[in-house]
């Protein structure tokens, strides 16, 4: 069995995960920017948080035989200063011709505040004029519903934004329909205590399809499983799926909306 | 899938969650206090369960969201919850 991990935050995982991963049939990870636990305090901490993305990670990963490929934004969870917002934002342009840059991601929306969304359009503006890729996240829990939907009039707002050049991530039973309907891609996250169980996200695929859509692990600091996505390939095998259905699921899915970049190359 | 592989696949542990969740009730109920805003949901939310009604997750899921449309002045805080406060 061979996979595309589509979204994990390695830089918080230890080499020991790589190693795993590979072992369970991954081929690629990619790897959104994201928050770090705390607010960074400046554009400099992102500059180089933005190096360890472009440089220092794709080494960790080449050691086990893994493609390691990136996004690049501010995280929305550090997205209420529209300040600081503009000066990391400005910084983005100089590294999207690295060769593991794959779009702008994972902006999107936390607390669905209005600097939140002044920052989710600086960003879908940034992506806009680059000709990018966009990785969305979705907000956690309560929020999810309503940021959800704000998210959707950004991107529908933007007449230069072509739905299939976007993924939106973390749905679940609520989004998963409201996203599907725009054209866009839709992420199934999968975590132990909240967005997705396997069984939940085999119910999503059996209720909506496979067509644009995919599973990540989204691991990261916090309580989450590197494995997740194999571990649910299996939860599709019990459930009768046959071999091809979890292919595409797990590895022709990811790969034909990342190989909208051209830099994406797998296999 | 039938539905009596579905039951022989996820029937235990269904019976395994839904004990923790009478459990949970139980132990909150012990507790001094009142319910809060979290727990109200919830209650609210295990009405969904009943009955024959479908997209039972979709409902839940509902039930704990902010159904407002409008974004806030200001994120006060990172983290959720998991049940919508009523704007307090």
């Amino acid at each position: 069995m061979k996979y595309i991990e589509p979204h994990a935050h390695m830089v918080s995982r230890v080499t020991d995960d790589y190693e795993r991963m590979a072992m369970a049939g991954c081929e690629a990870v990619c790897e959104p920017a994201f928050w770090a636990g705390f607010d960074r305090s400046s554009a400099a901490g992102f500059y180089d948080y933005f190096c360890q993305l472009t440089e220092h990670e794709p080494k960790r990963a080449a050691r086990f035989g893994l493609k390691h490929f990136c996004w690049l934004c501010i995280n929305p969870k550090e997205a209420e200063e529209v300040k600081l917002a503009a000066e990391i934002i400005a910084l983005i342009p100089r590294f999207l011709d690295r060769s593991n840059v794959l779009g702008i991601g994972e902006i999107g929306l936390n607390k669905n505040s209005r600097n939140e969304l002044k920052v989710l359009e600086m960003h879908v503006d940034l992506a806009a004029r680059y000709n990018q890729l966009i990785l969305v996240h979705t907000p956690h829990l309560e929020d999810k519903l309503k940021g959800t939907r704000l998210i959707l009039d950004v991107l529908k707002a933007d007449k230069r934004i072509r739905p299939e050049r976007v993924i939106i991530d973390h749905v679940e039973e609520h989004t998963v329909g409201l996203v599907l309907d725009t054209g866009c891609w839709a992420g199934m996250t999968l975590y132990p205590e909240t967005k997705c169980s396997p069984a939940r996200a085999i119910d999503i695929l059996e209720t909506y399809g496979r067509e644009r859509i995919w599973l990540n692990s989204a691991c990261d600091w916090g309580v989450s499983d590197p494995l997740a996505v194999p571990k649910t390939a299996v939860e599709m095998k019990k459930r009768g799926h046959h071999a091809a259905a979890i292919d595409k699921v797990i590895y022709q899915n990811p790969k034909r909306f990342l190989a909208q970049c051209l830099k994406f190359k797998v296999g | 899938m039938t539905r009596q592989q579905i039951l022989d696949l996820y029937f235990l542990d269904a019976r395994h969650k839904l004990i923790e969740i009478a459990a949970f009730l139980d132990r909150a109920e012990r507790a001094a206090g009142k319910d809060d805003f979290r727990l109200k949901a919830f209650r609210a939310a295990l009405g969904k369960l009943s009955g024959r009604q479908k997209e039972k997750a979709r409902r839940i899921l509902l039930t704990f969201s902010d159904p407002t449309t409008k974004p806030v002045a200001k994120a006060e805080s990172k983290g959720a919850v998991g049940a919508w406060s009523g704007g307090q």
